[in-house]
């Protein structure tokens, strides 16, 4: 019984591992100016992609809700974050990174809370399909909307040149990592709770939850605020990686982008999966920049792949040998083969 | 809404002198009944799908709902758990009335159910089922689980144990760690009764417990309504079509038919009652000689 009880929490800790080690590679790399500017640009862009991924898993994979406006979450969070730190930064220029970037992320999280909890009141009234042509709606309103604002610059995007670092990869890092291992902890300790399994039953059986005494609204609302909150921390993130935020960059694609993470990795409770399509899913398509005109075809072909992969039943069996436990099993079993072989000797 | 009010309103003085057609057994009576119904009914548009169903349920009865296919157990049942606004009529929780309030307030305030079509958390572990049903009575709120406070770590603690304990009443705490969609049949079904168990009611709605189950399993399920009802100290009442389960188990049956109550007693009373065997055999024709 205890094993099993530790198994579930070992699932966390080898996300948590993973990121950990994931991170500490990044940095020795960047630092030791082993890695080429090609990885050099991919290394926040990875980092944002997972804090993403992994928030929008807590809405589709944990409380079974499609959202199609996760990067209209994002962009509220970029523009509010990186609009406070510019004018942060414009009335005290000494101000150091440490400084402004989490009050940055705190508010553009915030706010996009915010929008998180007044998209996710009306959406209590649709379910599925409709939600998610709701929250698409969402995400190109925003869009919209931030385009035709002179406060964050319209169409020609927020100049945030002034609040980017220099050496921006190795600069942010820190802070990067640091803000993605935490809001990690947070989601997984969040959905391996008495909250979590109240969110997970709604997913499974909404009128059964019901019955079981959950306010279903309540822990609705709740997910898109929280989702929405660390969508926009990820967008706060993004803000400091470039000179410029565009409202075109967080359209519809953006959003199916991160779904295809979300979808990829396996939705559900464990964040595992998500990581990993996050850190995948953007290298792959600037490694395949060498390919040119074939580029968006491969990428597309082996999305198809990995997706008939994870999930479809003829290569079930392969899966099984590919997992972690058969390879432990299989270890296990050969040291016991020896181990009896080398009793036998003995005898 | 408002005009559920002044139905109960107009009825208010008579809604608390002791019903007429009162069916409790001994042991309970001189108690508050847990349940009172009084002219309960709904339309769905222009069909009276439940009429006048007035009943009594004593705090530890096991009371039975019985009738032909359509009509309208399960109605009643989503009419007491207020998943169904009654058009008419009221129902009087241990003495408090239920209009207005949503599924999961009704549960909190102590009806809890199973369901006719089984319906599980199937992704979740048979742990995890339980302790979902026990989440009102855990106290925990949102910012001691993000930060796993010591609040957090006690509620989990108690919330295992407690559920070990439940699963311990159907022998099933070795499938604790199974998924609940990955159990056989008679297995979910025993499992939504421990889930329902888990909000600590006062009144447990069990909607065909024994569908689908053999005859031993039948035996057993019926022993296992007894002592959850003597462990607990609660009230049951269960739809089931197993007529030896319904006579062997409960003590008071209601008869239901096009959604009017036709009979209520004690099963030898129901078993002779001419109202009843029509109902579910038809007329008899006469013959002419």
């Amino acid at each position: 019984m205890k094993n099993m009880l530790s198994k579930i929490n070992r699932k966390d800790a080898l996300t948590l591992g993973v990121l950990v080690a994931m991170f500490l590679v990044f940095f020795v790399v960047l630092s030791t100016g082993m890695a080429s500017n090609q990885l050099k640009n991919m290394i926040i862009p990875m980092s944002y992609y997972i804090l993403l991924a992994i928030s929008l898993n807590l809405m589709v994979g944990v409380l079974g809700e499609l959202s199609l406006g996760h990067a209209g979450f994002m962009s509220v969070g970029a523009y509010v974050g990186c609009y406070v730190a510019v004018t942060l930064v414009e009335k005290y220029p000494s101000m150091p990174l440490a400084a402004y970037l989490p009050i940055a992320m705190v508010i553009g999280g915030l706010a996009a809370a915010a929008f998180g909890v007044i998209i996710g009141i009306p959406a209590l009234r649709v379910k599925g399909d409709y939600l998610a042509i709701v929250t698409l709606a969402f995400g190109e309103i925003v869009r919209t909307l931030v385009q035709n604002m002179s406060v964050f610059g319209g169409a020609l995007g927020l100049d945030t040149g002034d609040i980017r670092p220099k050496n921006t990869a190795l600069t942010l890092l820190p802070f990067t990592a640091a803000v993605v291992i935490l809001s990690a902890i947070l989601i997984m300790n969040l959905v391996r709770s008495k909250h979590g399994r109240s969110i997970m039953a709604i997913r499974d059986n909404r009128i059964a939850a019901e019955a079981c005494g959950i306010n279903v609204n309540f822990y609705k609302v709740a997910v898109f605020g929280i989702s929405a909150f660390f969508a926009g921390v990820a967008g706060v993130l993004y803000g400091h990686n470039f000179t410029i935020i565009k409202p075109e960059t967080f359209g519809f694609n953006m959003s199916i982008e991160i779904l295809v993470m979300v979808v990829l990795g396996g939705m559900g409770s464990n964040m595992l999966g998500s990581v990993v399509a996050a850190v995948v899913l953007t290298v792959l398509p600037e490694i395949l920049r060498d390919f040119q005109d074939y580029r968006m075809l491969i990428y597309s072909v082996m999305l198809v792949l990995i997706m008939l992969f994870t999930s479809a039943p003829a290569f079930a069996g392969i899966r099984e040998r590919l997992s972690l436990g058969f390879i432990k099993e299989k270890l296990t079993a050969k040291k016991k083969a020896k181990k009896k072989s080398k009793e036998g000797d003995g005898a | 809404m408002s005009n559920r009010n002044t139905i109960i309103s107009a009825n208010g003085t008579e809604m608390f002198s002791p019903p007429s057609n009162v069916l409790i057994p001994t042991r309970d009576e001189g108690k508050q009944p847990v349940l009172d119904v009084r002219g309960l009914g709904i339309d769905f548009g222009g069909l009276r799908a439940v009429d006048e169903f007035t009943i009594t349920v004593g705090p530890t009865e096991i009371a039975g709902l019985i009738g032909p296919n359509g009509a309208g157990k399960t109605t009643v049942f989503n009419l007491l758990t207020n998943v169904y606004k009654p058009t008419r009529g009221a129902i009087l929780l241990d003495g408090h009335p239920t209009a207005g309030k949503t599924v999961a307030q009704v549960n909190r305030m102590g009806i809890a159910r199973t369901f006719q079509n089984i319906r599980l958390f199937d992704q979740m572990t048979v742990l995890d089922n339980v302790r979902v049903g026990m989440g009102n009575n855990i106290h925990c709120n949102f910012a001691e689980s993000f930060l796993r406070l010591p609040r957090h770590f006690k509620a989990e603690k108690r919330s295992t144990e407690r559920a070990l304990e439940l699963l311990s009443i159907f022998n099933m705490e070795s499938e604790a760690y199974t998924l609940a969609g990955n159990l056989p049949y008679g297995a979910q079904r025993r499992l939504e009764i421990i889930r329902a168990l888990a909000t600590e009611p006062k009144v447990l709605l069990l909607d065909e417990p024994a569908a689908g189950m053999n005859p031993s399993e039948t035996v057993a399920l019926m022993e296992s309504i007894r002592s959850i009802r003597d462990t607990f100290g609660i009230a049951i009442m269960l739809i089931e079509h197993d007529m030896n389960l319904v006579m062997g188990v409960c003590e008071g049956i209601a008869v239901l038919n096009f959604g009017k109550l036709i009979a209520k007693g004690t099963p030898d009373q129901i078993k002779n009652n001419e109202a009843v065997i029509e109902a579910y055999l038809g007329r008899q024709e006469k013959k002419e000689a």
